[in-house]
């Protein structure tokens, strides 16, 4: 059996883009934004559907979410996978694609994703109807943010965190949408702002919180042989590693360790590379704490230390560790299932296509997707021609 | 862990249905109950047909004294509601769930005993922190 290391620079991702982001209006469905992002990706990649052998999607909206798209756009796929890990999913599916493309199962991935749920709803649309019974609904949590913050709580009695070490997470992140012509919040955020902010479930305020909006994206991966002949220069897949340990909060033995420590270590093995290696952080911050939860499990300081690794705006452009370029979650674009945008935003970046938020000399980039209540963890290293 | 099974024994007046059948009849007579495995001796929840730790088929239901420690909390304060805490609870037996305790100043380490209260046509578990009145 191969090792998996096999398949670092193996594959490149040889096309990203977003559909319309924020608000679409009505009369816009979730596959319509599937579609959009599925054929401005495969336009920057200068492929065409008749090229797209295997499709990857998952959707809080509709079904058999690859045989829903395939049929839409017209491809025939002969490789197709809706690994359903919640906003990781796509991670997933980046991993899934790299080694299937090895394998010889297909030759041309697209992995997509669509909602617009800001436009239907106005709130969070999550994956699928649970008909199971539940340990934890009975109680009233909101959820999902009542499970993070419960982990938030308990990191802050352990660690000593405090809500200004969560609010430098929030106004960094705004500090990045501002360079950012496609964010979502873009005006003046202060660690008073957040702090001052409505309390939704403690203790985590609406700043603390994603946004809800619409929007999707895709990205087109292939062999690193295709890749060297396409028309942008190839990001190659270094590593990617997933895991989960629970579904429900209350399943997590330490709510202040999440799987992403299984997932970072494990990445960062197949690429053989360190976090001191990494130019550009990407990490799912659906909320504040996520931040600093997946700062300490990646491996970027020690455990219980990150709200002193944010602080004084280390996170923000000019800072010591740049996260989130794009805005991220909290002030960029959240339509419920957030992973693929921390793929997008790698790509761009090491493109050196990123414009007023582009990081210098940005050569690998990690992208770390959260699922559920801190459930499903996956996390993938990009990195430029230099890397392989 | 002492090499025991955790727990009070469970006469099970109610077989029929599964795992989340019986805890459910069981909260109904106001047991809080949790299964053990005659296997590791581990305490497990929510329950399940076969040990989540060491795989056995060895699950027997056994009733919880109903006292642990609060492990997280969070408080929520809905528009024209009481606030309420939602916590995670460390039972004594050796086990965690979630529950909710009507009382937004509740404390991580706080002890704390169950309130089995009707919600709609069933009971749960809520809980309530020791020594105050209910």
């Amino acid at each position: 059996m191969m090792h998996e290391r096999a398949l670092r620079g193996r594959t490149a991702v040889v096309g990203v883009a977003e559909s319309d982001l924020g608000e679409v209006g009505p009369g816009i469905t979730a596959l319509d934004l599937v579609e959009q992002g599925a054929g401005r990706a495969l336009d920057d990649a200068g492929l065409s559907i008749g090229d797209v052998d295997a499709v990857f999607s998952h959707s809080a909206f509709y079904g058999m979410p690859t045989v829903t798209l395939a049929e839409r756009m017209g491809i025939r796929p002969r490789y197709s996978d809706s690994t359903a890990t919640g906003g990781s999913s796509f991670l997933a599916h980046m991993r899934h694609a790299s080694a299937a493309i090895e394998a010889g199962l297909c030759e041309v991935a697209l992995i997509a994703y669509g909602s617009n749920q800001r436009s239907a709803s106005g709130g969070l649309i999550s994956s699928g109807q649970n008909h199971l019974p539940s340990y934890e609904t009975p109680f009233a949590p909101r959820l999902p943010v009542s499970a993070y913050a419960l982990a938030a709580a308990r990191h802050m009695h352990q660690f000593g965190t405090t809500r200004r070490h969560l609010a430098e997470v929030a106004v960094a992140a705004r500090r990045w949408a501002q360079l950012n012509p496609a964010a979502f919040e873009r005006g003046e955020l202060t660690i008073d702002d957040v702090l001052g902010s409505r309390m939704v479930s403690t203790p985590l305020t609406v700043r603390d919180c994603c946004l809800v909006t619409d929007g999707g994206g895709a990205l087109v991966v292939t062999s690193a042989e295709r890749a060297r002949d396409l028309r942008r220069p190839p990001v190659y897949y270094l590593g990617g590693a997933e895991a989960h340990w629970h579904t429900g909060i209350s399943q997590l033995d330490d709510v202040t360790v999440t799987a992403a420590s299984e997932s970072g270590a494990r990445a960062f093995d197949l690429a053989g590379l360190r976090p001191s290696d990494v130019d550009v952080v990407q990490l799912y911050d659906a909320f504040t704490i996520n931040t600093l939860l997946f700062l300490e499990d990646l491996g970027f300081c020690a455990k219980g230390e990150a709200g002193d690794f944010v602080s004084d705006g280390a996170l923000a452009p000019g800072g010591r560790l740049p996260v989130n370029t794009n805005g991220g979650g909290l002030s960029y674009c959240h339509p419920g299932m957030y992973g693929i945008f921390t793929l997008i935003e790698s790509v761009r970046q090491l493109r050196g296509e990123a414009g007023d938020r582009q990081v210098a000399d940005a050569r690998v980039a990690l992208a770390h997707g959260n699922g559920g209540m801190l459930s499903s963890q996956v996390t993938v290293l990009l990195g430029d021609a230099s890397t392989v | 862990m002492s090499a025991e099974i955790p727990g009070r024994a469970v006469e099970l007046c109610i077989e029929d249905g599964g795992p989340h059948a019986t805890y459910q009849a069981l909260l109904e007579q106001h047991v809080l109950a949790f299964q053990a495995c005659s296997g590791c001796l581990s305490a497990i929840f929510p329950p399940r047909l076969r040990c989540p730790r060491c795989g056995a088929d060895l699950l027997t239901w056994r009733a919880s004294a109903g006292r642990g420690a609060v492990y997280s909390s969070t408080v929520i304060a809905p528009r024209g509601q009481e606030p309420y805490a939602v916590v995670l609870i460390d039972l004594d037996e050796g086990y965690r769930m979630m529950s909710r305790i009507d009382d937004d100043a509740v404390a991580i380490g706080d002890r704390v005993v169950v309130a089995p209260a009707r919600a709609g046509s069933e009971t749960i578990p809520l809980f309530a922190v020791e020594g105050a009145r209910r």
